[in-house]
């Protein structure tokens, strides 16, 4: 019996067992993308609100006055079509550095495992965006910045089980930012930088060099 | 007797191999996605299938969708125990062989 064989027959198993049951072909590159666009969309809306955050960021931690009326009306308007620009032109980067990824290494894009990724990923994202819109509804502006992201880390946590294993960590990182952000009301533009632009940065660069550079 | 303690005959080859790979990280697999992902031509595949399916190492699932049949496999309790078996043979004689 030879050694390499052996050694040969192991790998081919680990990846036959990584190919058939996770999505690989996500590349690194639309972490990078989507954390670009996040931090624009969040510079975009602190020049627009610059006033308030810079009070904020010299106020009191718990002595401070929160937007209000019609400022409050704008605020949330002027984010929403923000966060909605920042999601489409991070799902169609990220969809197009994917499709490449898939089409460079000969994978098929739509098989059992992104099927399984999405229905994982959307159970908790929708879950947030129902959770998000009833905060909304009772005016508990708020908690809304730091909600968007313990979903979104839930549901990277959820999905990670069919793809590359950084997701999770993505996921967990996510999570601890977005609880930390709860107690820190009035800064959640600054989390939501650091959680949507920076950490997707950091973990598309890791995951980029890790298995998209060859 | 082998060489490596615990082998297992009914994954000699390669094919075999594969499927089980495939089919202990999925619940079921269709025919089709087995065949793309192992690069192997149907009656080949389909001969491997029926020898894993005769030592109850894998089942047979036939689904309807709409009118068309969908075969999928699916690995028994039986299966996944024979494959880890296996596996742990293989990476035993490579630590042996690493002293």
């Amino acid at each position: 019996m030879d050694v390499n064989k052996n050694l040969n027959d192991i790998a081919e198993i680990k990846e036959l067992m990584n190919k058939s049951s996770r999505f690989i072909s996500l590349s690194g590159l639309s972490g990078v993308f989507a954390g670009i666009f996040a931090l624009a969309g969040a510079v975009l809306v602190f020049f627009r609100f610059m006033e308030f955050f810079s009070s904020r960021i010299s106020a009191d931690l718990y002595n401070f006055e929160l937007l209000k009326g019609e400022e409050l009306k704008d605020f949330i308007t002027f984010s929403i079509i923000i966060g909605i620009a920042v999601f489409i032109s991070a799902v169609l980067t990220g969809l197009f550095f994917t499709l490449r990824k898939a089409k460079r290494n000969n994978q098929k894009i739509w098989d059992l495992s992104v099927k399984k990724l999405l229905i994982n990923l959307f159970i908790p994202l929708i879950t947030g965006g129902v959770f998000i819109f009833a905060l909304l509804y009772h005016g508990i502006i708020y908690l809304i910045a730091p909600t968007t992201l313990v979903f979104y880390g839930l549901a990277l946590i959820n999905a990670s089980k069919f793809t590359f294993r950084d997701v999770r960590f993505l996921g967990i990182s996510e999570v601890i930012l977005g609880l930390i952000s709860m107690f820190f009301v009035g800064y959640g533009i600054f989390f939501w930088a650091l959680g949507f632009g920076v950490l997707h940065i950091i973990y598309g660069i890791s995951m980029y060099i890790k298995y998209d550079r060859k | 007797m082998s060489i490596i303690e615990g082998l297992n005959k009914n994954f000699e080859s390669n094919v075999r191999l594969g499927i089980m790979s495939i089919l202990v990280v999925n619940e079921s697999v269709d025919f089709k996605t087995l065949k793309e992902m192992l690069n192997v031509s149907d009656g080949n595949l389909a001969s491997h299938i029926k020898s894993l399916e005769k030592v109850n190492y894998i089942i047979v699932e036939k689904k309807f969708i709409g009118k068309k049949t969908n075969t999928s496999y699916i690995a028994t309790l039986q299966g996944k125990q024979a494959f880890k078996n296996h596996i742990e043979a293989i990476e035993n004689f490579l630590k042996s062989n690493n002293k």
